[in-house]
């Protein structure tokens, strides 16, 4: 159980003469909340799209909850929960129908569907919205039932790719609530965000600059090294020393 | 003579409600912020006033001029970047730019002067076709192209939104420049943090305005006793707080827990109290708030 949920080293993407990625190399423990943050280009979302066995790695190794990348790219879709700020539930299907589609994908038994649903349901409280249509849904609650639907096979670790974007402060808080909720369960968590107040809910934060992690840590202690105030001002000292435009 | 004058308008599309009698008005040469999340309305109101859509009810006027009689003299002197990329992909840079200069009859050369600080910047890439740009190049194209005829009023719909801290506070530098040469601005954004660029702002929720002032005021007005809160383990401390009876509203805010008490709080009493449940290295004090506190605020009195 101690071994690092992901383990990386020295992972590269290359896209003909661009380096995506440039020989990152790191560990996430279970039950952290890692956050993954970078400027707009620094090569977040292909180093996470590696991690989620949907693109192949250039050079360098890792294993995501316990299977290679290189290798088990199908293992680990199936062993991670998965959510973006553009993956979309289906508007023309209840919450119910969506939860129990997803199951069926993810290869739950009827039962095991059910009571997960049901726990989901009873988690947001929502139950009583169980028959309605995604799409007459607010946002802040598509966000909340797309979180319960990526959890809902219990995996080991889910990846957010901006879930709260976009999203009101107070249901923003709610979302961060459910985050801890399952970290204190025993999910580990891996997110990446553009609000820094988030940064801080994070056990450990990693910033990617221009492919390469420039520095990762505890908030606290990066604040330190940085002699700063706040996870701001951390990110805004690196992302100025990015050097490629995008 | 208010450069934007809304009074009342409400559109509906089918069931739902998108604006519902939204009123306010914006004086020559200010930046005026919409601060809010999606479903807010904020791009009905922008599409509403670039007379791209007709009201279900209510007037406005940009430049003196009604959205729906004058929408003619409205086009020919508005700037409008939508949230959603809408240039021509396959286009070059400089042919994106000089087809909307061709579009009002201008030229880059004839307001050069305006639009030089942004088109400087990409002008490297004016070769490159406008879908193969980063996005932070391809914002600072639209915006270009929003400016090419020298426009009285920009509306700018969510243009920060999905960009990274840096790059966000740099395309604010760039719209504090346009209001030195008086352009009137409408932003819209989702980041509260963006609030304090604008000389005035209204926050909007699900269709409706909470309340329009200064930033400064809408912080200063706030009656609410706000205190931040931090200890080890801070998911602990939030399940403490609340399982105190009467103490208020309580929010993860980052580093600290914000705390809307219902009254003045003896802070040493309070933190004996969670020292109690097992919270240690406590931190309480009152703080002053920020504009999320009085959005957050405003959305409970709802």
């Amino acid at each position: 159980m101690n071994e690092p949920i992901i383990h990386v080293e020295n992972l590269c993407k290359k896209f003909d003469d661009f380096t995506a990625v440039n020989q990152i190399s790191f560990d996430v423990s279970r039950g952290e909340i890692f956050g993954f943050l970078g400027a707009n280009g620094a090569g977040k979302t292909t180093a996470m799209r590696m991690l989620c066995g949907l693109s192949f790695p250039t050079s360098g190794m890792g294993t995501v909850a316990g299977f290679n990348i290189r290798t088990e790219g199908e293992k680990i879709k199936s062993h991670i929960g998965y959510m973006s700020q553009r993956f979309s539930l289906y508007d023309d299907l209840t919450v119910f129908e969506n939860m129990k589609l997803y199951a069926g994908i993810y290869g739950l038994s009827r039962q095991q569907t059910l009571q997960s649903i049901d726990e989901k349901l009873e988690q947001l409280q929502f139950a009583s919205e169980k028959n309605t249509l995604v799409g007459a849904l607010p946002l802040g609650w598509k966000q909340k039932v797309a979180f319960s639907v990526a959890t809902l096979h219990r995996p080991e670790i889910v990846f957010l790719d901006e879930p709260t974007g976009g999203v009101d402060p107070i249901t923003r808080r709610q979302f961060w609530e459910l985050i801890y909720n399952a970290a204190a369960n025993g999910t580990t968590i891996f997110v990446t965000t553009h609000y820094m107040d988030e940064a801080e809910y994070c056990s450990r934060v990693s910033i990617m600059v221009d492919g390469k992690i420039e520095a990762l840590d505890s908030p606290k202690k990066l604040k330190e090294q940085f002699s700063v105030q706040s996870m701001d001002e951390v990110f805004r000292t690196l992302a100025r020393r990015a050097k490629r435009t995008e | 003579m208010n450069m934007i004058e809304v009074n009342g308008l409400t559109k509906r599309y089918g069931n739902v409600l998108a604006l519902s009698a939204v009123s306010f008005s914006v004086a020559e040469g200010e930046l005026f912020g919409l601060i809010g999340p999606d479903g807010a309305g904020k791009t009905t109101l922008f599409r509403l006033l670039a007379t791209l859509l007709n009201a279900d009810e209510g007037t406005a006027t940009v430049n003196g001029f009604d959205v729906v009689k004058d929408y003619k003299s409205i086009r020919n002197c508005v700037g409008y970047m939508p949230g959603k990329f809408s240039l021509y992909p396959d286009l070059s840079v400089k042919e994106n730019v000089d087809f909307f200069a061709a579009l009002f009859g201008v030229t880059l050369e004839e307001n050069y002067d305006l639009i030089a600080p942004i088109y400087k910047q990409i002008e490297p890439f004016k070769d490159r076709r406008a879908g193969k740009l980063s996005g932070g190049m391809k914002q600072k194209l639209a915006l270009c192209c929003a400016l090419i005829h020298k426009p009285k009023v920009l509306f700018l719909d969510e243009p920060t939104t999905g960009v990274d801290a840096v790059s966000r506070s740099e395309f604010w530098d760039m719209l504090s420049n346009l209001k030195q040469k008086g352009i009137t601005m409408l932003v819209s954004t989702p980041y509260m943090d963006e609030a304090s660029r604008c000389d005035r702002i209204a926050l909007c929720n699900e269709g409706k305005i909470l309340c329009i002032d200064a930033p400064a005021n809408l912080t200063k007005n706030f009656d609410t006793p706000l205190y931040a809160l931090a200890a080890d383990d801070m998911f602990a401390l939030l399940n403490a707080v609340r399982s105190i009876p009467n103490m208020g509203d309580v929010y993860p805010f980052g580093e600290f827990h914000h705390l809307f008490s219902h009254s003045e709080l003896d802070c040493g009493k309070v933190s004996d109290e969670l020292s109690k449940k097992g919270c240690n290295n406590l931190t309480i004090k009152k703080i002053e708030p920020t504009i999320e506190d009085v959005f957050i605020k405003l959305m409970n009195n709802e």
